[in-house]
């Protein structure tokens, strides 16, 4: 059991800065490694803070506050707390291995080429030919080299909102992290681009272990092994999916998925 | 009916704009005339500024001013590009949040002492240092470099820290994500998202130092005179012209206004590209 999850919150409590109460009260929340784990819950149940408590993006803005234990496998197999790394240099190292999509399409204003590029120089991959390689490698598991292989040098800006979104995925795949995380990643796209992306998520399973933010019963029925309702900054149930959907045992869980309330 | 005066009215006040601009131009060019005729280009090359016997004639020559304003505001630029960054990214990305309010107070409290203040400081205080430090007599290109500098700096810091400012929360997010450091999250998004904005700032800093009169008038030295090191005094446009206005008749009259015109020119084109910069980055 220990070895499957790649990460692990317990009894994970988080207050924002000058919040009388904690936003998240005492979950608990398994990764499960090479599977997709959704998080659904209506608005301010806590399932975006809880996402972007794993790789410490909270952290950017000063006077929060964390209790509890996030764990993360590292090589050896065992389990450390994230929570504990203090110094910008462990941080960075964090994130490179926990990686995050956001709600809107964030392309730097660079070329597509840079944009997938700019986390590997990070990283400190500087030979061109190995640069080139993992782009385009990067490029093809998210899905859009083939749109995008004869315009590598202009601007990303000029993609469509669902490219940007799959460049955006290339590009924290392209740095090889055990975890992704995506905050709403389709909210604001169109329904076509939103299936690509979906798809795109189911096939990145085999890869790295994936943990999804959704406002979507169905993106959550569809694409995800593992669900986690949330309410209010109680973690309310967590199960597989097919049980949550279809016999969930607590009776506020099948008022939201059956859209009773929420 | 009410709505047609409204109308009527402020369509006047747009075109009253037009007016006086063109008005200035005109003004300036026919007092110019008689400048122009004399000497043409030849104005931009010449060292002398001498007038003629019994205030007749004198062969007047603008290079010297207009070596002057240029050098005292490179000089400034290049001291207060860099520290105007700096002020701003601190701004926006460094400061503990408490501390941004009074700096900020601090910097448009900077901004609006009036430049004659700049201008006694300088002398009477910053002149000895520099007299001290680097040699000359204290008034000089450097003297009123480095006090253009402070002058212009909280202006920048202001207009590039808004602009910073503006550089979408989630993109700084998702390039931290991907482990940058705040380093690199300023030097690779934050610097090239608000680019334009800050290379606006800039022109617009350079407009202000190349017509700025008072201070410099106090620091510069007020001689026609090349200078042959930072340290020496020397004169600019605006100081020139505010020294001899008393006395000048004719010819030299006229001259200065010829320099008033290559000012108003240098100025209108250095402001009007900043605006074709700024209306460029919102189409």
């Amino acid at each position: 059991m220990e070895n499957k999850d790649v990460m692990r919150a317990e009894d994970l409590c988080f207050t924002y800065p000058n919040a009388p109460k904690p936003t998240l009260k005492s979950i608990n929340l398994p990764i499960e490694k090479n599977k997709i784990t959704a998080l659904i819950g209506p608005s301010g149940c806590g399932k975006s803070t809880l996402l972007r408590a794993f790789n410490r993006i909270h952290d950017l803005y000063p006077g929060l506050k964390y209790e509890g234990k996030i764990l993360l496998q590292n090589e050896n197999g065992n389990m450390d707390n994230i929570l504990e790394l203090k110094k910008e240099t462990d941080l960075v190292k964090l994130r490179q291995r926990v990686g995050m999509i956001f709600q809107k399409p964030t392309p730097f204003p660079m070329s597509i080429y840079d944009n997938v590029a700019y986390g590997l120089r990070l990283a400190g991959v500087s030979n061109k030919d190995e640069l080139d390689g993992k782009i385009e490698k990067a490029l093809q598991g998210a899905a859009i080299w083939n749109e995008v292989k004869d315009r590598l040098r202009s601007s990303a800006m000029g993609l469509s909102g669902g490219q940007q979104q799959r460049l955006c995925i290339a590009r924290a795949v392209a740095l090889k992290p055990d975890v992704l995380l995506f905050d709403e990643p389709t909210s604001a796209l169109d329904p076509i681009s939103t299936g690509a992306i979906e798809e795109l998520i189911a096939e990145l399973r085999s890869e790295v272990s994936i943990a999804i933010v959704t406002h979507n019963m169905q993106q959550a029925s569809r694409l995800s092994d593992y669900t986690a309702f949330m309410y209010l900054g109680d973690l309310i149930e967590f199960n597989k999916t097919k049980k949550i959907f279809t016999n969930p045992s607590e009776k506020m869980t099948e008022d939201y998925i059956t859209g009773r309330f929420g | 009916m009410v709505g047609k005066i409204f109308k009527d009215f402020s369509l006047l006040s747009a075109i009253l704009i037009l007016v006086i601009l063109v008005a200035i131009f005109g003004i300036l060019y026919s007092y110019a005339s008689d400048a122009i005729h004399t000497f043409g280009w030849d104005f931009l090359t010449t060292t002398t500024w001498q007038p003629g016997e019994d205030d007749d004639g004198g062969i007047f020559g603008g290079y010297i001013p207009i070596v002057g304003t240029l050098l005292a505001t490179l000089i400034a630029m290049l001291i207060a590009v860099p520290i105007a960054m700096g002020i701003a990214i601190f701004l926006t990305e460094v400061a503990h949040p408490l501390l941004i309010k009074p700096v900020s107070i601090a910097i448009e409290l900077l901004a609006a002492i009036p430049s004659i203040i700049y201008g006694m400081w300088g002398l009477f205080y910053f002149a000895p240092i520099i007299q001290q430090s680097f040699g000359g007599s204290g008034v000089g290109l450097l003297t009123a470099g480095i006090v253009l500098a402070i002058m212009i700096v909280p202006f920048m810091s202001a207009i590039t820290k808004d602009a910073m400012n503006t550089t979408p929360g989630v993109l700084k997010e998702s390039a931290y994500a991907m482990g940058a450091t705040k380093f690199e999250v300023i030097k690779d998004v934050i610097m090239p998202y608000s680019k334009t904005a800050i290379i606006g700032s800039v022109i617009l800093a350079l407009g202000r130092a190349l017509g700025e009169t008072m201070a410099v008038a106090f620091l510069i030295g007020s001689i026609v005179k090349l200078p042959s090191k930072v340290t020496d005094p020397t004169t600019s446009i605006p100081v020139l012209l505010a020294n001899n206005f008393a006395e000048a008749q004719d010819l030299e009259l006229s001259s200065m206004f010829y320099l008033a015109l290559i000012l108003f020119a240098v100025s209108f084109i250095i402001i009007s590209f900043a605006k074709f910069y700024f209306l460029g980055r919102k189409r």
